[in-house]
């Protein structure tokens, strides 16, 4: 059994409770272990960083202090969490004036932190440890018939973090193959849903909404498969402010890969948090193929 | 006399960890803007705030939208042929005008942001009803009425917590952050 630090984020809490629950529900079938972190406190999301530098990445080391206290690497399943918690350990594994600057203010909580570390997004476990392989060999209800757009977003890809492919990567589409479903031929897969800017900037933030709706409409998705909480919500629960905005019709379900994946291995819909959706999730299961045709 | 370094020479120090190169690199040949999924709506693209901090216009620099429109998509940052980080340009230059209180008035971004970081110093996670009023005030009464209308439906599936939630170490947490900053609050 492998075994991580798991840093679910505020999001998952309720807002993307199915997030949380069918990430551990599908990781269990490969014996993977996602140990919470005891206490943890919000990474700051984008805002901290507009704030002070120094404080952001105060804040998101605590998290990896604590991981690194009981010596695993940490999984993040949000995006933004991801890329926090990734470049704040990078920095202090490079940069020994912020490591002693960060340390000085950990002692207050008895932490310390050497960056002995790695940092993990929760779709990486998926793709590298797992591998589309083994998730072929344990699909049991392969997805046949079923388009699934992937959605990479922003911040899993970008910035780059080890020199990746950040223009054309293959891992989600390689993940969906393996579920036993199409992946969606979707040019705008790795475009920006907008993130905060739907509280900030509201017009701006639905349109880009609208564009990556009517790009994966367009392509034949029956669904769109997303790997972060903000991106999921973003998608789905302003699809309706969309429709008004632009006259649009969308009713296009968004689920989270795991949603997807934990289908295909055979786990109840319920145990992955299916069913408080805003946009129903229905025409996923009619579009699946009977089992008998598979 | 002493020397007063320049607007842009101000930005670029604000680049912590920001591991580009100088924004003085920059050629001026527009990735960023043919990029940025929100150029649209900017009062000046990428490109040419860039030029304007290079140019050292400051007022000019800090009255537009265009950094607080910056949605951190780093799509910019990833193609830059001389390697800026443009999307930690737009970090530096928020920071600037949070400290010196220099944005416009009308901009949303500024306020959720102070809103959400006081709501984590006090209780070291997020909540989101706190944060709506900072943002939800600011809408047309159309506008606020759809924001409702989406929020109401979340709760009623219960995602949205109905409680704040806080961490347990939280006088730690607390400490851990006043050695960074001081938190400006007497309670």
């Amino acid at each position: 059994m492998k075994k991580y630090a798991y840093f679910p984020g505020c999001s998952l809490e309720k807002m993307a409770s199915s997030y949380h629950k069918s990430a551990l529900e599908t990781t269990e079938v490969f014996d993977i272990e996602l140990q919470e972190l005891d206490d943890w406190n919000c990474c700051g999301a984008t805002t901290y960083f507009h704030v002070d530098a120094i404080l952001a990445h105060t804040l998101v080391a605590r998290n990896l202090a604590m991981a690194e206290k009981e010596g695993l690497d940490l999984v993040a399943p949000c995006s933004a969490c991801y890329k926090n918690a990734y470049f704040t350990n990078d920095y202090i594994k490079n940069d020994p004036d912020l490591k002693e600057h960060i340390n000085f203010a950990l002692e207050e909580d008895d932490l310390q932190f050497n960056a002995e570390i790695e940092v993990f997004h929760l779709i990486d476990i998926f793709a590298n440890d797992v591998g589309p392989d083994l998730i072929k060999e344990k699909v049991n209800n392969p997805l046949k018939g079923l388009i699934i757009a992937p959605y990479y977003g922003c911040q899993i890809v970008r910035p780059r973090k080890n020199g990746e492919e950040v223009e054309n990567p293959q891992f989600f589409e390689d993940i969906i193959s393996a579920m036993g479903a199409e992946p969606a031929y979707f040019p705008e897969r790795l475009r920006c849903c907008g993130g905060s800017l739907i509280m900030t900037n509201r017009v701006a933030a639905l349109n880009m909404v609208r564009i990556l709706l009517q790009s994966a409409e367009k392509n034949g998705a029956h669904v769109i498969a997303t790997a972060c909480p903000l991106c999921q919500v973003n998608l789905e629960c302003y699809q309706e402010q969309v429709n008004e905005e632009f006259g649009t019709d969308f009713k296009l379900p968004i689920l989270y890969f795991t949603q997807l994946l934990g289908l295909a291995l055979g786990i109840s819909p319920k145990k992955l948090g299916i069913g408080i959706e805003l946009v129903s999730a229905t025409p996923v299961f009619s579009k699946l193929l009977p089992k008998e045709a598979n | 006399m002493a020397l007063k370094p320049s607007f842009s020479d101000e930005i670029s120090n604000l680049l912590y960890a920001a591991h580009g190169n100088p924004i003085n690199a920059c050629i001026q040949c527009g990735t960023c803007s043919g990029t940025c999924p929100v150029a649209n709506y900017m009062d000046q693209t990428p490109r040419r705030l860039i030029g304007m901090i290079n140019a050292d216009l400051k007022e000019d620099v800090l009255d537009c939208n265009t950094y607080w429109f910056c949605a951190s998509c780093y799509h910019c940052t990833v193609r830059c042929p001389a390697d800026i980080d443009i999307a930690g340009v737009m970090y530096a230059v928020k920071r600037y005008s949070i400290w010196n209180k220099t944005y416009s008035e009308d901009l949303v971004g500024p306020k959720f942001s102070e809103a959400f970081v006081k709501t984590i110093v006090r209780t070291g996670r997020s909540y989101e009803p706190i944060l709506a009023p900072t943002y939800m005030f600011h809408f047309g009464p159309k506008d606020f009425f759809h924001e409702a209308v989406t929020a109401s439906k979340m709760m009623l599936k219960g995602r949205i917590p109905v409680l704040p939630p806080r961490i347990k170490r939280l006088e730690n947490f607390k400490n851990m952050i006043r050695k960074i900053i001081p938190l400006g609050e007497s309670s």
